[in-house]
This record gives C-alpha cells, sequence and structure tokens, in this order.
C-alpha cells in the first residue's frame, strides 16, 4: 500500500510544469489532488518515475463568468465545484456533478483538471462535462489549444493531451435555464456508477452523457437526435445504449447496463434532480 | 443508598483514552522497549489458485536495498503440520511444495522498513505447474482433482463420520400435503475487522518467546506458537493490545502469525507484521460459504410437519474452523424456534481453492436461520398464507424449563411468541402492509417489501466458565483479571459494574487486565457471545466471595466474629453492625492482608451450559422495480439476551449485528473468477456496508432471564447478525412477489432483483 | 526531501521521502498513532485528518503535498484536557466500540458539521459515506453527530 520510490518536483507554473513534463516525458505524472493518481499508486498499478507537483501553481483554481460559457481553473477543487454560486446558477448539472463524486474527504482533495486529465469512463466529470459541450483549454510547449470534450476521449484512460501538455481550464457552455438530470447507479453512496447519466433539456436541444457504458464517457448523441426530431423522452431514452459499448463485470452485466441507461436517462431528462 | 447499578446505561471508562489520543493497537506499539530496532516481515503470497511450486528464486530480493533475509519453508525447515478437524489434511506454514489457494503465504521477507518489504515483493520469483482451481463448491466436491491426496476426497468433513444418518431424500416428505424445496446459497462475505491483522514477536534474554497478537484469545495461541517454534508453552508469553474489530475471524493463530518467533530466531532480532487490507481480503479467514438444499412440508393448514436440510460448507482450502461451524453449529440449531416433528440435516463440509473459512459473527447459526426462515417463506407462499401465521402456527410455545428439539438440541428459556408480537407491534406491521397494499394498487415504480423473522441461537456454547481475579490494591482500587478478551464489546465497563455491584468500589477505580497470558493464563477468550454470561458471571461470582474474604479479615481487625460484619458500599467500607463509626476501608484491609498474599480472590466459575437468546426482527425495503435496486427504509428488532447489565452495550451490539447481517442480504460477497483469481480483495470492489445504505434500527426490548448463570444473561453479540438476514432477504423477495418471484439468492443486487422480476413475469 | 507542517500547534521540520504519506508521516515520524490505517484503495477512512482546516483521508495525501500546511489529528482536539462537543458526544452515545475507526470518524465528523452545522440524518449518512465502521452499525454515530449538532 506504499507507492514504488519517485522523485518528486514542484512546478510554479504552468510553463515550468510543461518544461518538467518535455524533459521527463513519459516517466512522469502531473500530480494535482492525487485522488485519481496516488490510489493507483498505491496498489503500484501505476510507477511513474517522477511526479510533477502542479498543486501549488498560483491561479490556476477559479470559477469565472466568461460571459456565455464559465471558465473553471484545472486546478479547481470538487468541494469548490460542488459549492459555486456560480455554477448553480449557470451550471447546476456540473455542481450537483461534482456533489456525488467519491466523499467529502475526497472532494477537498480532488480537482476537476485531474479527474478530466486521467479520463476515466467511469468518473462523473468527464462525462458531465461531455454532455455540456465543454471545451478543455490546454497548455503545451508551443503554446494553448482548445479541445472540444467530444474529441478527448480517445480510448481506456487515454486523452488527447500530448504527454507535454497540461490541461489548464474547463469551459463549460451556460445552461441558460435547461432542465437537467444527473442519475448515479450504484452500490454504495461512496462507489463507482456501475452506470452514470449528465443530461439536460431544453426545449429540443439536449445533450446526454454515460458513466460507465464504454471505455470513453459515451455521448449519447442518438438520444439528443431524436429529442431533436421531435421524439419523446420516453421513446429517445430507449436509444441510449446506441453509442455505448458496456463491460460486463463484476458489478454489473453488459445487457444490464444498456438497460439500467434506458431508465435513466429517461429519469434524467424528465426531472431535474435535487 | 443508591440503587444498583446493573441494568443502567452506563458510559464506557475506555472511551476518554479512545478518543483522545486513540487505542494502541499492534502496530502502535512504538514504545516498546522489546521492539525498539524490530525488523519488519513481509510475506510473498500465492498468485495461483491451484500448483505445484516448482521453483522459488529469492535471490533477487536478498540483494535489494534494506532487506535482511527472504525466507521459504525450505530455509525455515518446516514441516508438515496436521488440521486439528482432519488430520489427513497437512500443510507447511508457508507453502512449500503445493500452494492452494491465491493469497498463500510462500515465502517471508526481513527487511529494516516496511517500503523495502513492499518493494521486493516482485523480485521474489515463483514458478507454478498450475493445477485445476476448484472454485465452484459442488464441483470440488465431485473432482477427482484433490487438494489434499490423503484426504481421499475434497470432501474433508461430513455429519455421517460422526456417526449421523444421511437425509433420505423425496421419501421424507410422502405423507405431506404440500412439498416445497429450494435452493439457498449462503455466500462467502469477509469479515472485514476496520484493523487488519498485526503481530510482533521478540525472544527475550531469558528464552521466552513474547509475541504481541491481535486476537480474540490470546490464551488459544499459547500452544500453537509454541508448537510453531519448537519450544514448550511456559515459554510462550502472548500479549494482546487494544485490537480493532475481530468478528470470529482472529480466533486462534494464523501461520503469518505463527511464524514471527521462527523468524525472529532466525534473523536475531525481533519482527513487526501487519498485513495491508489487501492481504487482509486474501488472507483473513472467510465467512458464511453454505450452500443449502431444503425441502420442506406439511399440512395445508400451515403445520409444518417434515423439514430437511443438506448443508454443503465451504471449507475454503484449508480444513479450519469454518469446517466444522455446519455438522456442530448449524445442523443442532436447524430447527429454530419451530416445533417441526421431524428433521433430518447432513452437513458435508468441501475444501476449494479459495480463502479458508472461519468462524465470523454467528459462525453457523445465520446459516440455520436463514435456511429455516427461508424455508418458512417458500412454504407459505406454496399454501398462500401469510408469512407471519405460518410462523405462528408452528412456533415452539413459551418455554421456562428446558426443551429440547427433534434434532436434539436442548434450549434453555424462551418466548419466541411474545417476541414476535413485540416486534410486529413497535414495527406497525399492520401500518407498513397497508403502505404494500396501497404502492401495489397504484402500480409505482417503487414497491414496499416487508421481511418478518423469527430466530433463536445458541451462545456461550463454547467454554464450560470462565477465570476470574480480583484483587485489591492498597489504596483500595480493584484489578480485575478476565480471561474474556474485549475488542469493542466494553468489558473493562461492564466487568466493573459486576463488581462495583458486590464491592461499592466505584467504578473509575477498578481497572481490568485481560489477554496478557503471564498474568490470566486460564481464558476462554471472547468469541460466541460468551464473555457476558461465562466470563462477567464469573466476575460476579469471584467479586462476592472477596467480600466474604474481606468480612473475615474485617472481623479479624474489628475483633469482631464475621456473621457480624457489614459491607457499607456506598462507604466503601465494613463495620460491625450497629456500630458504624468504627469502620475498615477496602484500603485497609488490603494493606492488612499484604504480608500474607494482599486481599485478592480467584477462581474459574463454571456455568451449567449454552444458553439460547431469541428474538424477531421486521425489515421493510423499498425496490425500484425498474432498475431493482433495493433501499432498506426501516428496520426493528427485539432481541431477547435474558438479564441486561447495559442496555447501551446491548443496543451497540444490535446495531453492529444488525449492520452485517443486512450487509450479507444486500450486498456483500466475496467472489473469485474461474480460475481463483479473487475480484473483491479491497475494500473498493467489497462492498463492505457504510452509514449510507443503512437505516437507524429500533430496538425493542425484551428480557426473559436464563438460569444458567448467576447473572441471568445469555449473549447479545451475534443476535444482531442473524435475526436481521432472514428478515432482509425476505422483504426484498416479499416486494416483488406480486410479479410471481419466489426466491432471490444473497446479496440481493439491483440486477439479481431485477432478473428475478423479468423470468417471473 | 525537507518538509515543515505543523501538527496540533507544533511545527516540525522533517526529511521523509516523496513516498511517505500523511498517515505514515503523523504516525511513525512524529509518533501520534491515533490516525489509523484500515485499507489500501482510500475507502474507509479511518485515517482521516484536518489538513488546512478541511477533512482528508491521509493515507491518499503525500507528506510532501502537506508542506507549509497545518494538521489536526485527533490527539490535538482535546484543550486542556477537556474533550472536543464532538468527542464528548461520541462517549455520551456509545459512538464507538473497537475504536479503530473512531479517531477518522470524528474528523470526518467534525468536517461534516463545519461545513452543514444543522444536517439531518440523512446527510449525516450520506456525510460520512467515505468512513466505515464495523462494529456500530452506524446507528450511534449518526446519534452522536446529531447529538453534537443540536447542542452547539
Amino acid at each position: 500500500m506504499i507507492p514504488a520510490p519517485f522523485d518528486y518536483k514542484r512546478a510554479s507554473s504552468a510553463a515550468e510544469a510543461i518544461s518538467l513534463v518535455s524533459e521527463f516525458g513519459e516517466d512522469a505524472k502531473f500530480l494535482a489532488g492525487g485522488h485519481s493518481l496516488l490510489p493507483l499508486m498505491k496498489l503500484r498499478l501505476a510507477q511513474p518515475a517522477v511526479l510533477i507537483d502542479i498543486a501549488r501553481i498560483q491561479d490556476l483554481s477559479y470559477i469565472r463568468d466568461a460571459g456565455d460559457h464559465i471558465a473553471i481553473g484545472a486546478l479547481t477543487r470538487h468541494m469548490d465545484v460542488e459549492k459555486s454560486p456560480i455554477l448553480a446558477e449557470h451550471a447546476p448539472l456540473l455542481s450537483f456533478a461534482a456533489s456525488h463524486v467519491g466523499d467529502p474527504q475526497v472532494r477537498h482533495r480532488g480537482t476537476i483538471g485531474g479527474s478530466i486529465a486521467h479520463a476515466d469512463s467511469a468518473s462523473d466529470l468527464p462525462a458531465t462535462t461531455l454532455a455540456l459541450g465543454a471545451t478543455y483549454v490546454v497548455q503545451g510547449p508551443n503554446g494553448t489549444r482548445e479541445i472540444a470534450a467530444a474529441d478527448f476521449y480517445i480510448g481506456f484512460l487515454e486523452s488527447a493531451l500530448a504527454p507535454d501538455e497540461m490541461l489548464t481550464e474547463i469551459r463549460v457552455p451556460k445552461m441558460n435555464g435547461a432542465t437537467w438530470g444527473f442519475q448515479k447507479f450504484n452500490r454504495r453512496a461512496q462507489d463507482w456508477a456501475i452506470v452514470g447519466v449528465a443530461a439536460w433539456k431544453r426545449g429540443t436541444e439536449s445533450g446526454v452523457g454515460l458513466v460507465n457504458m464504454g471505455s470513453v464517457p459515451v455521448l449519447a448523441t442518438s438520444v439528443a437526435k431524436a429529442i431533436a426530431g421531435g421524439a419523446s423522452i420516453s421513446d429517445a431514452a430507449k436509444l441510449a445504449g446506441a453509442e455505448a459499448e458496456p463491460q460486463s463485470d463484476l458489478n454489473a452485466s453488459a445487457q444490464y447496463r444498456v438497460h439500467l441507461a434506458e431508465v435513466l436517462v429517461r429519469r434524467a431528462l424528465e426531472s431535474t434532480s435535487k | 443508598m443508591a440503587g444498583s447499578i446493573l441494568g443502567n446505561r452506563v458510559l464506557r471508562k475506555e472511551d476518554p483514552k479512545f478518543l483522545t489520543t486513540g487505542g494502541v493497537y499492534v502496530d502502535d506499539l512504538l514504545d516498546e522497549p522489546a521492539l525498539q530496532g524490530a525488523l519488519h516481515v513481509t510475506y510473498v503470497r500465492s498468485t495461483v489458485a491451484h500448483g505445484v511450486i516448482t521453483s522459488i528464486d529469492t535471490s533477487d530480493a536478498a540483494s535489494m536495498p534494506g532487506i535482511v533475509a527472504v525466507l521459504t519453508g525450505k530455509d525455515l525447515g518446516l514441516e508438515f503440520v496436521p488440521s486439528a478437524y482432519n488430520p489427513a489434511a497437512t500443510r507447511t506454514l508457508l507453502a512449500t511444495d503445493k500452494v492452494r489457494f491465491v493469497g498463500e503465504p510462500i515465502a517471508a521477507i526481513v527487511s529494516n522498513t516496511r517500503e523495502q518489504g513492499e518493494d521486493a515483493i516482485d523480485a521474489v520469483v515463483i514458478d507454478y505447474d498450475v493445477l485445476p482451481a476448484l472454485i465452484d463448491l459442488e464441483e470440488a466436491m465431485a473432482s477427482t482433482t484433490l487438494l489434499y491426496e490423503a484426504c481421499g476426497s475434497n470432501v474433508v468433513f461430513d455429519s455421517m463420520v460422526l456417526g449421523l444418518p444421511d437425509n433420505t431424500g423425496d421419501a421424507y416428505f410422502a405423507d405431506c400435503e404440500v412439498v416445497a424445496k429450494g435452493r439457498f446459497l449462503n455466500q462467502r462475505v469477509a469479515p472485514c475487522p476496520l484493523e487488519v491483522r498485526g503481530a510482533a514477536a521478540s525472544w527475550g534474554k531469558d528464552g521466552r518467546l513474547t509475541e504481541w497478537l491481535s486476537t480474540q484469545h490470546a490464551q488459544g495461541a499459547v500452544a500453537p506458537i509454541a508448537a510453531a517454534n519448537g519450544i514448550d508453552a511456559s515459554m510462550v508469553h502472548v500479549k494482546t493490545p487494544d485490537v480493532g474489530g475481530g468478528f470470529g475471524a482472529k480466533i486462534g493463530a494464523y501461520p503469518e502469525e505463527l511464524l514471527l518467533g521462527v523468524i525472529a530466531k532466525r534473523v536475531g532480532k525481533a519482527v513487526r507484521w501487519r498485513e495491508t487490507r489487501s492481504e487482509s481480503m486474501v488472507g483473513l479467514g472467510h465467512g458464511r460459504a453454505q450452500l443449502q438444499y431444503v425441502t420442506i412440508g406439511g399440512k395445508r393448514d400451515g403445520t409444518v410437519t417434515h423439514y430437511q436440510l443438506w448443508a454443503i460448507q465451504d471449507s475454503g482450502s484449508w480444513v479450519d474452523m469454518g469446517t466444522i461451524l455446519a455438522p456442530f453449529m448449524t445442523r443442532p440449531m436447524s430447527s429454530g424456534v419451530y416445533a417441526i416433528p421431524n428433521i433430518e440435516c447432513r452437513t458435508t463440509s468441501v475444501v476449494t481453492n479459495t480463502t479458508p473459512t472461519v468462524a465470523y459473527r454467528g459462525a453457523g447459526r445465520p446459516e440455520a436461520t436463514a435456511a429455516i426462515e427461508r424455508a418458512m417463506d417458500i412454504f407459505a407462499l406454496e399454501i398462500g398464507m401469510d408469512a407471519v401465521e405460518v410462523r405462528r402456527k408452528n412456533l415452539i410455545p413459551k418455554f421456562m424449563t428446558p426443551h429440547t428439539t427433534v434434532v436434539g438440541q436442548t434450549y434453555d428459556v424462551g418466548d419466541y411468541e411474545t417476541s414476535l408480537n413485540k416486534v410486529l407491534d413497535a414495527a406497525d406491521y399492520k401500518g407498513w402492509r397497508a403502505k404494500q397494499k396501497a404502492a401495489r394498487d397504484s402500480g409505482a415504480t417503487k414497491q414496499i417489501g416487508i421481511g418478518v423473522s423469527v430466530y433463536v441461537e445458541i451462545t456461550g456454547g463454547v467454554g464450560n466458565g470462565e477465570s476470574a481475579k480480583v484483587e485489591i490494591q492498597d489504596n483500595g482500587h480493584a484489578l480485575i483479571y478476565t480471561g474474556t478478551s474485549p475488542h469493542g464489546q466494553g468489558h473493562a465497563t461492564s466487568w466493573a459494574m459486576l463488581a462495583n455491584e458486590q464491592t461499592g468500589i466505584p467504578i473509575e477505580n477498578i481497572e481490568l487486565v485481560w489477554g496478557d497470558t503471564d498474568l490470566v493464563p486460564i481464558g476462554t477468550g471472547t468469541m460466541g457471545s460468551r464473555s457476558l454470561q461465562q466470563g462477567g458471571n464469573a466476575v460476579f461470582a469471584v467479586a462476592a466471595e472477596l467480600v466474604n474474604k474481606a468480612k473475615s479479615v474485617a472481623a479479624r481487625l474489628l475483633e469482631a466474629s464475621e456473621e457480624d460484619i457489614v459491607l457499607d458500599k456506598d462507604a466503601g467500607s465494613f463495620h460491625v453492625a450497629g456500630t458504624p463509626a468504627v469502620a475498615k476501608t477496602w484500603a485497609d484491609l488490603a494493606v492488612a492482608e499484604k504480608q500474607s498474599g494482599g486481599l485478592v480472590h480467584s477462581d474459574v466459575i463454571n456455568v451449567s451450559g449454552a444458553t439460547f437468546p431469541f428474538g424477531a426482527h421486521v425489515a421493510v425495503v423499498e425496490v425500484d422495480v425498474e432498475t431493482g435496486k433495493v433501499t432498506h427504509i426501516a428496520h426493528t428488532a427485539c432481541d431477547d439476551a435474558g438479564k441486561v447489565l447495559n442496555p447501551m452495550l446491548l443496543e451497540g451490539q444490535i446495531h453492529g449485528g444488525v449492520a452485517q447481517g443486512v450487509a450479507q442480504a444486500l450486498l456483500e460477497e466475496v467472489c473469485y473468477d474461474p480460475d481463483g483469481n479473487p475480484i473483491t480483495s479491497n475494500l473498493a470492489d467489497y462492498a463492505f456496508i457504510s452509514a449510507a445504505e443503512l437505516p437507524s434500527v429500533t430496538v425493542v426490548h425484551m428480557e426473559t432471564p436464563t438460569p444458567i448463570n448467576l447473572i441471568g444473561a445469555k449473549g447479545i453479540g451475534e443476535s444482531g447478525t442473524i435475526g436481521s438476514t432472514p428478515s432482509v432477504q425476505s422483504a426484498v423477495v416479499d416486494a416483488v412477489s406480486q410479479f410471481g418471484v419466489k426466491h432471490i439468492d444473497m446479496p440481493t443486487t439491483a440486477e439479481k432483483v431485477w432478473a428475478a422480476i423479468q423470468s417471473a413475469r | 526531501m525537507k518538509v515543515t507542517i505543523t501538527v496540533n500547534g507544533t511545527t516540525h521540520e522533517s526529511d521523509v521521502e516523496p513516498r511517505t504519506l500523511l498517515v505514515q508521516y503523523v504516525r511513525e515520524s512524529l509518533g501520534l498513532t491515533g490516525t489509523n490505517i484500515g485499507c489500501d484503495t482510500s475507502s474507509c477512512g479511518a485515517c482521516s485528518l484536518h489538513l488546512n482546516g478541511e477533512s482528508v483521508k491521509s493515507c491518499t495525501v503525500l507528506a510532501v503535498q502537506a508542506d507549509g500546511g497545518t494538521v489536526t489529528t485527533i490527539e490535538g482536539l482535546a484543550k486542556d484536557g477537556v474533550m472536543h462537543p464532538m468527542q464528548q458526544a461520541f462517549m455520551e452515545n456509545h459512538g464507538l466500540q473497537c475504536g479503530y475507526c473512531t479517531p477518522g470518524m470524528v474528523m470526518a465528523a467534525i468536517g461534516l458539521l463545519n461545513e452543514n452545522p444543522s444536517p439531518t440524518e440523512e446527510q449525516v449518512r450520506i456525510g460520512l459515506e467515505g468512513n466505515l465502521c464495523r462494529c456500530t452499525g452506524y446507528h450511534n454515530i449518526v446519534k452522536s453527530v446529531l447529538a453534537c449538532a443540536n447542542n452547539k
């Protein structure tokens, strides 16, 4: 339960972080809150030779109203996303989803940037930001670029981040009064979702993200298309599994996951979660 | 004059320490002089479920930084030791020839720091010839691939070996109007005490071995430790620090613990060991794991006349305590609370390539209760009668003198129907049935299920009594030495209450000594809910006798005759009747006796037998019929454990027992893949129940004293678990019985419930 | 690597390995063994303490991450022999049995009330989802936390 030995570096700026990660390459991982990485390292499932601690970089923890979207610094902790009045007003689906990440102790340390960059399809925030049509701002040695969430998740724990890039900001479009629902179906309150749904609807516009329904977070585009085409929520929800490739595991069969997704998508679209 | 302390909610004197500086568990013994400079032991464990070890290469590991030694069974010259329960099964404490479960210890790394030990694990290279892994119980029972060739079979214990008859099959039910059958899985669970296993060992200059052990029974560890180290039992000193939970799994000593003295001797230094949780999930014994074939028959009017149980017990890969729980605990309790005139019960224990099974809260009795309660439910469904009414019809009527069931078990006192009525009333059973009807009528997504269980269990079945010594110190304070071994049960407070009752010495001036085999050589530990009825009982008796001794000392000092001496408990002093002004305090008497051995009394107090707590539980669940998700929304428990010493502690035991019982019904299961790899071997994968999944428990008090001991007490430690599991399982099935569902195996996960609804519809 | 951490009011300068977990640091380097280790997957919460005023799982924090920070452990709660109201509530309501989960449970509970001073029973149960107990069945833990909240 003790990680393998590693070297520890601290970055005091994004530029320094990027220069360090360029120097050490694949031997290095960024450390923010550490609540995705350290659990893996303690079981020795991950053994990076170098940890670059980015948690003390100034001004990467913020939540700002940026006009048509809310800009969230990558180092913003889940607890701050959960409690943000700005998000409560403009992107309540995200703040509600954040309130379901782990447990309170986890939320005091884990960051939204860490969760997104870790790119676990079983995590809540990748699928939620995906559903909201977020854009991720990424900084590398050659400057910054924006990656749409829909283009970010490319494989199991694999994102479009280059090895020498760092996520700096998450831009979430304002929800402008959309109704929304977040359904996290698990065995115990502290568990990962067996299946999770993050969904919003505003007239015939909608966005539905699925948690743990494939090797990447899933955007249920067939559901959104059906709603755009005038289908009822109930009928559209039946298409929940169309883009998904769920696994059978200890907690659920693939077939049951598809069934759950259909039920939970319907529920998430039907009523705003409390 | 103050009233009796007994029966009061006395706060625990243990608590200030636990709450401010914390308990001192074995891994906290940083200041222990004998352990300064101790090295750390890390075990290398099998990654294969069944195989022959063809080679072990420790050379790379041995040359890593901080590694003092890497030791195999061959290095230590370990000999094969037989199982106490089937001597044909033998093993070496570190596997040398075969491995039989993933997690079996094969080598011991000794290092300066714990980290260095962990770093070296992967450098120990072990080659295996892999053998077929026997994980499925019935497959293992029939297989010609044997775990222990010398056993001739994977069946390592059968009730027929005890001379008991086989079951006679369906013919047994020839005269029954109605017959119902079931195959029930009482699934494998992990005890998961919050403190994992840990121990430390140090050889003294006098050649004695001192071992600190996180255990429920220090005295029971002496002989196996002595044997493992090749020394006489008198050369072994076991000490018990604070223990963070045991639940049965910390009875006896595991190979990792037995080897520490051997390792310490080899390296010439004291050693410490503490497993990780992932190791504990495979190395600490598992509980339950019993497959049950049940047939129940009787009349249409609800009378049950015949009951047949075949309990197939998964022993895991060793023949440990788990093997014998089925014949010695499940079978004797197979009648439950019912006056069934014809019962057959055969038990068959089978080894598999999994973690060995051991006692776990209830140890064989939850299995018996779950089987008969499920059987009553399926019988009720078969005849279309209310499950509560079927139970009522078959209950053994109230008895205050011993009652013997047809399987030969004699219960002390019982009043099952009263406990049933009390719990139904307190739970507002009728109100919930009305809510259920409303939900059914409206076809709501969330349906209500109500489950009722009535149970009896056996406590104090281990040991015939207990040792106690009460000693008065020069300042008039008392020291109690007990053979029990508390790990959360509150004995320091409870035994102080009993001693206070007899002596008048204030509870804050009474301390408890336990778990140190030099100070308490005789003791049967804490297990099987025996401690109050045997250990507390002994303290009560010994303290009374000490008062008699004190009176004779006082008589001498006051130059009076003993019959005229009065103990004023409030004042804590003795005087001649009529002359209270001239008194001798406990301190005076202790000082007076100092030269002649002190003011002390010690004895082993026996009881006349085991006792049989009983009760009834009502569980209410809500089932989301679209997803199958179960939410436990209410739980009411009426548990009668005889005379109650401290209702606060009693309730705590009930709450804790209920949580573990509910956990088995709804959530927890140890799982293996077909190759025998454990797939629930940490607390993220294993669904250890949290506060968010449980309701508060309504406890209904009931006390029917037992004549078996002086204090009228039975054991409460396991009742909550035994009563709760079947009530919750029953509630889940009840919620969806409207769709034609008759049975759902535990744990009743959402997918299982959903699938059951789909199949039945 | 050198770290400076203030624990229960005392500032310590220590040399630690980067991989040393904060829970190991307080237990082994500082001898504060009240905080316990109960698992290896950040599931059980026995290691909970306060870092910079917030409850965290110290098994999932490196000591080097806590550099410059302030830590409060169970040993730092009582003042001049007077227990913190949460400790008092646990004692009065039999909120502990074997005591192993207790330090982490108390620290998590204090954190819970800091953020939600008047929780419902449900909020307490969900708020303690990250703290496992095997002995008490949680009933009296919940009662202790609610008692403490009502006494404020």
